[in-house]
């Protein structure tokens, strides 16, 4: 590294162990890394990888009983063993945090602008109270809040997630901090508001001059915004360097199996994922050697004995020695002696002869489904103000065979839709159709019998499995509902076990004994042991790690080519769909307002909703990415008590403003159906004029 | 907190199955036990525990003074070699009535503790499932159960347990023990319900009741273990209290309360009639709550982590 | 807010009202008032006591149901409780009794709060520290303890320091000293003296557990993600905790305040029995001895108003602490 004088941030060597009863774990095990004056560096890697530790480190937030080691030099001053107060001068002036969860990082009893005032007047003492309540309302202001004075007084409670992060940005921002540092910051947000986050932060950045950290699991999120990217990897950081250098010469195996096990909207659809076999090492009992040998299809016997240093490439051209990366043979790859491209096999789809014989019909129909909660209000005397039209006349349709991806932002009513599917009831209105029969006149034994048709597969795999029985227990319930005897129930939970890559001798282990990609394969397995039709999956990866995505979007994809069975498949990561996905539905406050194929649907969305959607995904590509335009939708998601008439898209409508006044007042008095336009169904009157919004 | 989801550690179950051949992964109840084993607080109230059951067991001398002797040499006499925690006004061995006190008194919270533990969960669970009117007119009754101190219903109602023999009386406080309880049980079942493995078994079409038994009640069972341990020093608190005044336990049965009350008069002046009793049941009180507490601290999943 | 705690205070007042109803209807089935009669020497006539239980309104030949309603119409129109079984008015035994009960009462909660509250939040800080773990095994010893047993424990202290003292400090027998001589000064002196241990005994137990209570409490919240937001806009751990750590650890402690008022109401009963003094708990018990409906429903009532008042301040205190519940 050269003179350290330049360099804003540097950590040395830093290691940090926490001591635990079971023995110490050492989460972050020697990062050297350095941020310069306004650079923007990104720091990637998943759970548990030290990536958050490593940044609390650099605050001092760590517990008390965290032991590190290392260095930590910020303006050329050293951090560590500095007193709390010492280091309460710099935090918030010098150097500034934005957490991941946006919901619990504000103090639910303080109002928002006395939180802002308050990082003010702590390192301003001479400020005054009304001089600081009106620069933090001038805060609000700059991360893009509405009427700030207003929101100035109301409480964290009131505020939506991503205006809580924007108010958190105002925190950070508010003694014009040298280094900004984001662990996570979007990660609990929907796509559209992630996009909205990032161009806040971008925008404080422009306006502090500050250095900005972004730690984040999403290679996407960084491809756009930052300079230079490091990976980390069990403690460690594995590979370094520019956007370009890891994006496009990664050097790592970890790097190139990350990125190529990624769903991709720009790839996505047209080939199969590369699973990233096993899972990140325990840091509690690292074996010696390359935490990453057991997982790397090139290991050799070196990689097992010693730990690879994270060292500078041997850049033939010579052009720099920023690009570093912590790998025996990283000279190999780099030399191109080993193909990236090669280096992880991309399966193979279920040969022909396997393949289900399907009759094309249709398995499930759902048709204008509608389910509206009341909205009560008063203490003493309970009275109804309004409606949460949740679900608002949806219709769907799957065939066998098929997936049918249905996606939408959290609130838009996606989750009510399968979960009135589900119930197999009378909906309020409209037709739920299951194999051609309607659900509403069922009796109770028809739609007992029926749930062995229709299973369900849920978002958390931890949650969704009961923790107190064995899995072969829970593999086996739904039998048990439809008095199976034991004898087959046994041979039919080892049948399905085995199919979705499962060891049937597993089957008296619980829960808790196996990791996060193998619990979603119990999950399935349960979902599949009544040999049932359709399969409803709700976000069914989200709660995975990236590099275990792949191995189980490609197992289902398989499984419904052996057993023709139909999904209808929830999720709000557009990639993951595209992967999947045969037809697509987009859903926007309790209404479907674009379906049609996947193909279509992606590649030439007629909705602006769509549009927007699609262009808010940060595609894990730099160059992709730099070239991209955004659509950045305004404020978010409106309540869905609030009935606007006409097109509720309209108030955050890109394409509405481009409209002329004629045009706007189609929007304003008619409320759009669902209707043909080029290869999809959009519910918008101007789908055709949908070029004049710049994509 | 997102520091904790970066250690794998801080959820052991993590651990994953191929990395360590031979070496099972931690399983909850073992790690409950693990935690349990480390805390001082459990070891101090499990000794206590046992040394006073072992005590009230054994620890009457065969041949030595019965409880209902009366040595009539040796009336209102200090501890001693013959009497060791000294004698009543009647010539009474305060150590043989404390010992047979302490039977009734520990008889009684072992069994009423756990009793009122079952009756929370069963009403707990059923209401927090059930929900609607059902759960509205459960948690109702509980209010109004909380609303007045249960001592005050206990002495009104001992006129009828006066008459029946002192087993009813672990009845009476099992059944005036469950509500808070329930309620506790009432919220967690609650948020078990919207539980995606519980929604699952809903959605496949298990019934109600396997639900409750299969799988809300051995999840809650923490919870109830903790209740029950806890329950039992609070029953023989009660069981005391009401004896001392008169509407618990009846002569000719003894229990440390009846031995308190007997002794509260002298409590000034000649202590040991007091204080010995009072002393053991305090122990006896104390050993079960630390067990209780050190309990729920080792099945709560953030203690013992370092929290600043 | 005001709708959330008109809200509460009605259902407080109708639980109330129907726990106090509720005690009625069970004194009636379970005392027996005839029974003090007929073991009386010479043994009445049936007609004379019936008539007597008539003028009380406890006969047990009326029906229940028409019991409480004359009860309840004697309270509603002449806003009386009915006589005792000595013929005095229950309304007026209970004004001669409750101001010593209140005085315990609020005297001792106040102080139990707040020294609970300050523990715990100070054990919660200084978790497993010798300081935590002093007060911890304190309090888990004192929750061992029947309040009697505390009562009476303490006066045995205060024995041992009047007599190495040598002069008469602290008294602990009744509410005052009867028949003393003194001018105003000595009385409220005399009756500060007679206080102060009931008013330990009270305290002791209710600080007990609050400070558990808090203590977990603050727990949940010295790991919240606010407080490290907190600190990362500067202010030190300690600051951190004081400005943003107590203030909402306070949130659930004033709802367990509600729960755990019907505890402190009983171990005041009993520390009132314990230390002879002639309150509401002595009037309860005796009550039940004397099979007394009437007294014995006056108390509950007593207790019921306490309760009512309890739940609704502590429902002010929540409603002002937490913004999210201000609607």
């Amino acid at each position: 590294m050269t003179d350290n004088n330049n360099h804003l941030l540097e950590v040395r060597d830093l290691t940090v162990t926490f001591p635990q009863p079971s023995g110490a774990v050492t989460a972050v095990r020697g990062v050297n890394y350095h941020v310069d004056k306004g650079e923007f560096l990104g720091i990637v890697g998943e759970s548990g990888s030290g990536k958050s530790v490593s940044s609390l480190a650099v605050m001092g937030l760590l517990p008390s009983s965290a032991q590190i080691t290392g260095d930590i030099l910020f303006e050329g001053t050293s951090l560590l063993g500095r007193s709390d107060a010492e280091l309460s001068r710099l935090r918030g002036e010098g150097i500034s945090i934005i957490f991941q969860d946006p919901l619990s990082a504000l103090t639910p009893v303080y109002t928002v602008g006395a939180q802002i005032s308050e990082a003010l007047l702590l390192h301003d003492p001479k400020l005054s109270r009304q001089a600081a309540a009106a620069r933090a309302v001038e805060l609000l202001r700059i991360v893009g809040i509405p009427h700030p004075e207003r929101r100035a007084q109301a409480f964290p409670h009131e505020f939506s997630g991503g205006m809580r992060q924007r108010a958190m940005i105002a925190i950070a921002i508010a003694n014009n901090p040298r280094l900004i540092i984001a662990d996570e910051p979007t990660t609990a947000l929907d796509v559209t508001i992630q996009a909205q986050i990032l161009e806040v932060l971008q925008r404080a950045k422009d306006i502090t001059g500050a250095a900005v950290v972004l730690i984040t699991h999403d290679l996407g999120v960084v491809a756009g915004n930052a300079d230079r990217i490091a990976v980390m990897y069990a403690g460690r950081i594995v590979e370094t360097g520019t956007v370009d250098q890891v994006f496009h010469e990664p050097t790592m195996p970890y790097t190139i199996g990350l990125l190529r096990s990624m769903p991709n909207l720009a790839t996505a659809g047209h080939t199969r994922l590369v699973p990233l076999e096993g899972r990140p090492p325990s840091l509690g009992n690292l074996a010696p050697g390359c935490p990453f040998a057991p997982r790397c299809p090139i290991a050799v016997d070196a990689c097992r004995g010693t730990e690879p240093p994270l060292a500078a490439l041997n850049d033939p051209q010579g052009k720099d020695a920023r690009h570093s990366a912590a790998c025996l043979r990283m000279d190999e790859i780099a030399g191109g002696q080993l193909q990236r491209a090669e280096l992880f096999p991309r399966p193979e789809r279920v040969a022909e002869a396997e393949r289900a014989d399907l009759t094309p019909e249709t398995v499930l129909s759902v048709d204008g489904l509608v389910r509206h909660f009341p909205l009560m209000k008063g203490a003493v005397f309970k009275r109804q103000v309004g409606t949460v039209k949740a679900v608002d006349g949806v219709s769907l349709a799957i065939r066998s065979g098929q997936t049918l991806g249905l996606v939408g932002e959290s609130g838009c009513g996606k989750t009510t839709t399968i979960m009135e599917i589900l119930e197999l009831a009378k909906p309020q209105a409209g037709r739920i159709t299951v194999d051609g029969r309607d659900v509403a006149g069922m009796s109770a034994k028809e739609r007992r019998a029926l749930r062995r048709d229709i299973q369900v597969v849920f978002q958390d795999p931890m949650a969704s499995l009961d923790p107190r029985l064995p899995i072969q227990d829970i593999i086996a319930e739904p039998l048990t509902v439809h008095g199976v005897p034991a004898g087959a129930r046994r041979a039919k939970v080892a049948e399905v076990l085995d199919l979705v890559g499962l060891d049937p001798a597993m089957g008296a282990r619980y829960p808790h004994e196996f990791s996060g990609g193998q619990r979603q394969r119990v999950g399935i397995a349960r979902a599949l042991v009544t040999d049932p039709k359709i399969i409803v999956l709700d976000e069914p990866v989200s709660a995975l790690d990236v590099s275990i995505q792949a191995g189980v979007i490609n197992l289902l994809e398989d499984l419904q080519e052996r057993l023709g069975l139909s999904y209808l498949f929830v999720a709000h990561d557009l990639a993951v769909v595209r992967q999947i996905a045969d037809t697509v539905a987009v859903m926007y406050l309790g209404r479907v307002v674009e379906s049609g194929p996947a193909e279509a649907v992606f590649d030439d969305p007629r909705h602006p909703y769509t549009r927007a959607l699609l262009s808010a995904v940060p595609v894990p590509d730099p160059s992709l990415e730099r070239g991209r335009r955004r659509i950045i939708l305004d404020g978010d998601l409106p309540s869905p008590t609030e009935t606007t008439p006409g097109c509720n898209f309209r108030a955050r409508c890109p394409l509405y403003k481009l409209l002329d006044a004629d045009q706007q007042a189609l929007c304003r008095d008619q409320d759009p159906a669902l209707r043909p336009v080029a290869g999809t169904s959009a519910a918008c009157h101007h789908a055709a004029s949908i070029e004049l919004v710049l994509n | 907190m997102e520091v904790l989801n970066e250690l794998p550690i801080s959820e052991p179950i993590e651990e994953p199955v191929a990395a360590r051949p031979g070496k099972k992964p931690v399983s909850r109840s073992r790690m409950v036990l693990n935690r349990l084993r480390r805390m001082p607080r459990f070891w101090v109230g499990l000794v206590g525990l046992g040394l006073v059951i072992l005590w009230a067991i054994f620890g009457l001398i065969p041949n030595a003074w019965n409880f209902t002797d009366l040595d009539v040499y040796n009336m209102g006499s200090s501890p001693s070699a013959t009497h060791w925690f000294g004698t009543s006004d009647i010539g009474e061995d305060i150590y043989a009535q404390t010992i047979v006190g302490l039977r009734k008194s520990l008889i009684i919270g072992l069994l009423a503790g756990p009793l009122a533990s079952l009756i929370a969960g069963i009403i707990g669970a059923f209401a927090g499932y059930l929900g609607g009117a059902w759960d509205k007119t459960i948690i109702w009754f509980i209010d109004l159960l909380l609303v007045l101190p249960s001592l005050f219903l206990f002495v009104l109602l001992s006129p009828i347990f006066k008459s029946l023999s002192w087993v009813a009386l672990i009845f009476l406080l099992a059944a005036f023990g469950w509500m808070i309880m329930a309620r506790v049980i009432r919220a967690q079942t609650m948020s078990l319900r919207e539980r995606d493995f519980i929604k699952a078994a809903r959605f496949m079409g298990v019934g109600t009741w396997t639900i409750i038994s299969r799988h809300i009640l051995p999840n809650v069972s923490s919870l109830l273990i903790i209740d029950a341990t806890l329950g039992v020093g609070a029953a023989i608190l009660a069981e005391t209290t009401l004896s001392f005044f008169g509407f618990g336990i009846q002569a000719p049965d003894v229990s440390l309360g009846t031995l308190l009350s007997a002794g509260q008069g002298a409590a000034v002046t000649r202590p040991w009639l007091f204080v010995f009793p009072a002393a053991i049941l305090v122990w006896t009180v104390l050993s079960a709550s630390l067990v209780g507490d050190a309990l729920r601290d080792a099945v709560d999943p953030t203690s013992g982590v370092n929290r600043d | 807010m005001i709708g959330f705690i008109i809200k509460r205070f009605i259902n407080y007042a109708i639980l109330s009202a129907i726990a106090t109803l509720s005690a009625y209807v069970l004194a009636s089935m379970i005392l027996n008032p005839a029974a003090r009669y007929y073991g009386r020497n010479p043994r009445p006539s049936d007609q004379t006591v019936n008539a007597i239980l008539d003028g009380l309104g406890v006969n047990p030949n009326t029906p229940v149901i028409e019991r409480l309603w004359s009860w309840l119409v004697n309270l509603v129109t002449r806003g009386s409780l009915g006589d005792t079984i000595h013929n005095t008015s229950v309304l007026s035994e209970m004004a001669a009794r409750a101001g010593t009960s209140l005085r315990l009462l609020i005297l001792g909660t106040v102080i139990a709060a707040v020294v609970g509250v300050i523990l715990g939040v100070w054990g919660a800080v200084r978790q497993y520290r010798a300081s935590d773990q002093i007060i911890s095994y304190a309090s888990f010893t004192i929750l061992a303890m029947p309040s009697f047993v505390i009562g009476i424990l303490l006066m045995i202290l205060a024995t041992g320091l009047n007599n190495v003292l040598g002069i008469q400090l602290i008294s602990f027998t009744g509410e005052y000293t009867p028949g003393l001589d003194g001018g105003w000064w000595a009385q409220v002196a005399d009756r500060a003296g007679h206080l102060v241990l009931p008013t330990i005994a009270l305290a002791l137990v209710g600080a007990a557990g609050y400070s558990r209570y808090q203590r977990s409490a603050m727990l949940d919240v010295l790991s919240a993600d606010y407080i490290r937001t907190a600190r990362s806009k500067g202010r030190t751990r300690g600051s951190a905790l004081v400005r943003h750590g107590v203030r909402v650890a306070l949130i659930p402690m004033s709802t367990y305040f509600a729960y755990s008022f019907a505890t402190i109401l009983a171990g005041a009963a009993v520390i009132e029995l314990v230390f002879s003094w002639h309150g509401m708990g002595e009037f309860l018990f005796q009550a039940i001895q004397q099979s007394d409906i009437n007294a014995f429903t006056g108390a509950i009532l007593f207790n019921a108003v306490l309760v009512l008042i309890a739940g609704t301040l502590s429902d002010i205190v929540y409603a002002a602490l937490d913004p999210r519940v201000r609607v």
